[in-house]
């Protein structure tokens, strides 16, 4: 099969690698029809995740057609399913606590060693993000193989379009998440660090969840844009000090939640740059924690943060003074994706909530390098690229044996 | 020519260069041995310090005679019974042991091939010494073993409804000593890492019916 395949820093091509096979009770195969280049495969474009290895398939986000299933798979043959990207086995504690993505058993053994260390716990399996979450081959392929096919897929009712569904398997749960976590009363005004697709979902998210008012803080035009759209008020943070206008639009009380939806990613998207304007914007030396810090800044006193933003190692000057004094509240984690998908697939099919505002792009699995190359260059107008395995290249392939 | 030779300015702050070089190494010297000191006196305050809760084998200590001890506890999420019953039955060891080459069973005597550092492997012949059902498996070896191990498996009921707390210490005297386990850590085949990956593979098995894998096919081409 046609597989996006990771070779180094910047350096990611279509190659023809062996197709998937069952090699599990649970397993089922997945003919791709549909999947995402999500924000945190930027992070390993750019190299600056550790554990992935040269021919390593990316993608987490992506549903299809099941072609193969597994003696104890309870999918059939021919159902189009939406897949998690957190895999969970559904029955150890953790599972059965409905905290899926810290599932025990997902992650194979010899590969929980180095979360262990790392964490003081090991991590479960996500597809297609290294080897310290197990190195699962990812969605961006013809093919997938899905690991315990009867917890995590979703089925998806014929009628509705692909492009409405597949954000379920991970960036529209997540930013729901994100704003769950912020545990919203009616009408709290709550501020969202970043508009990149979590953060516009957190955005859609806190709304529906009973925010008064929503401030989203980005630079990019056409993202604050898109924030605006669905009703936030916006803070362009090249123009505005930020702190000061939190404070000033909450009647000086400080936004009662926050979510950081810029995480690390602050390095991924466009390193330098951002660096420079936060530089110069805040006056201080900031690196990949610095949306973090400014909102635990700006939180009111015993307001909520929340924390949907990827994070892999250690922050440095960390305001936790402001965290203890303030007596704030702070709640994180990889995203559950099997506790909300149901609810979510509902609100989709009501029309509660539109996904595809987002897309702005959507290209052949052929044409994968180039849609990451302006997902990573051109982050203003490429909100988001959705690749079609079976829609054919305008160009012709590279063939590589 | 003349770059080549430093003139007496260069010459003097490469003595000066040299002269803080020595200091910092002897301020270090002096460091590690004040460490060393502190550290020796704060294991003896701990000696004079009442016994506490913790396994013997979490102790600073690791070894125990010519015995290193390692252990580890899993919490398998089903009933007492059944993970006794899946330990009990030796034979089914090798589907969860990554590094049990085969085990044949014989009354209470139990052989193994065991894979060493390598792709050496190790013959052991251990023998039952006490077994309680849902409680309690501890084995010794024999003298045709080629190491000296015993070890025990303990099930209790997990708190809360989680299910079992399943602990195994194993004990052993490490083949050609420290550097013998040092080089078996190194092929990651060392008592304690496989330990803790063979509960691991337990509990996977116990709990979702097979062992978590990343591989795409059956078999690597």
């Amino acid at each position: 099969m046609r597989a996006l395949t990771w070779h180094g820093k910047h350096d990611v091509r279509v190659d023809t690698v062996p197709d998937p096979e069952i090699v599990n009770p649970r397993d089922a195969i997945i003919e791709i029809t549909s999947t995402a280049i999500c924000g945190s495969d930027l992070h390993l474009y750019d190299g600056v995740i550790p554990g992935l290895m040269g021919g390593d398939i990316l993608g987490h986000e992506f549903m299809g057609r099941v072609v193969e299933t597994g003696p104890d798979s309870s999918l059939e043959k021919g159902q189009r399913v939406v897949v998690p990207f957190t895999i969970s086995c559904g029955s150890c504690f953790f599972c059965k606590n409905h905290q899926f993505s810290a599932c025990d058993n997902s992650n194979p053994v010899e590969k929980q060693d180095i979360t262990e260390n790392l964490y003081g716990h090991a991590m479960s399996g996500l597809f297609g993000y290294s080897h310290l979450t197990g190195g699962y081959p990812g969605g961006q392929a013809e093919y997938v193989r899905v690991p315990f096919s009867d917890v995590g897929p979703i089925v998806v009712p014929e009628g509705m379009e692909d492009d409405d569904v597949l954000f379920l398997s991970d960036i529209l749960p997540t930013g729901w998440m994100a704003a769950e976590n912020c545990d919203i009363k009616e009408g709290d005004i709550v501020a969202v660090w970043g508009c990149g697709p979590v953060g516009l979902f957190a955005i859609q998210s806190a709304l529906l969840q009973g925010a008064g008012r929503v401030i989203a803080i980005d630079h990019y035009p056409h993202r604050l844009e898109l924030a605006r759209n669905l009703g936030a008020d916006v803070i362009d943070f090249t123009r505005t000090h930020v702190l000061e206008a939190l404070m000033e639009m909450s009647g000086g009380h400080g936004p009662d939640a926050v979510i950081d939806a810029v995480g690390m990613e602050a390095h991924g998207f466009a390193p330098d740059r951002w660096l420079d304007v936060a530089k110069q914007t805040v006056g201080v030396g900031a690196d990949g924690g610095h949306a973090l810090r400014q909102a635990l800044m700006a939180v009111r006193k015993g307001g909520r943060v929340s924390i949907p933003g990827v994070y892999g190692g250690f922050l440095d000057k960390f305001p936790l003074g402001a965290l203890m004094e303030k007596g704030v509240q702070v709640r994180s984690g990889q995203t559950h994706v099997q506790h909300y998908i149901n609810d979510l697939l509902k609100r989709i099919e009501e029309g509660e909530i539109d996904t595809t505002f987002l897309i702005s792009h959507r290209l052949s699995l052929e044409d994968a390098p180039l849609g990451y190359r302006n997902f990573h260059d051109n982050q203003n107008d490429w909100t988001k690229v959705v690749l079609k395995p079976g829609l054919t290249a305008p160009q012709p392939s590279e063939v590589e044996a | 020519m003349n770059r080549l030779t430093p003139n007496r300015r260069q010459l003097a702050r490469g003595i000066a260069d040299n002269r803080t070089y020595l200091l910092v190494s002897l301020a270090a010297l002096t460091g590690a041995g004040a460490l060393a000191l502190a550290l020796n006196q704060s294991r003896q305050a701990n000696d004079q310090h009442p016994p506490d809760d913790a396994p013997g084998r979490t102790g600073r200590r690791s070894r125990f005679g010519r015995f290193a001890v390692s252990g580890r506890t899993v919490t398998i999420n089903r009933p007492r019974q059944d993970v006794y019953d899946a330990w009990r039955d030796m034979s089914r060891l090798p589907h969860f042991m990554e590094n049990v080459e085969s085990v044949t069973v014989q009354g209470d005597l139990t052989r193994w091939t065991i894979r060493g550092p390598a792709d050496f492997d190790v013959e052991l012949e251990t023998r039952i010494v006490s077994d309680r059902p849902g409680e309690e498996i501890a084995w010794r070896s024999t003298e045709n073993s080629a190491v000296e191990t015993s070890g025990k498996v303990m099930f209790r009921d997990a708190p809360a409804g989680r299910g079992t707390e399943v602990e195994a210490v194993i004990a052993y005297v490490p083949p050609a000593g420290r550097i013998g386990q040092m080089i078996a850590k190194l092929f990651q085949a060392e008592p304690s890492i496989q330990g803790r990956r063979d509960l691991k593979r337990l509990k996977m098995l116990l709990e979702t019916g097979e062992i978590a894998t990343s591989r795409n096919r059956k078999t690597t081409a």
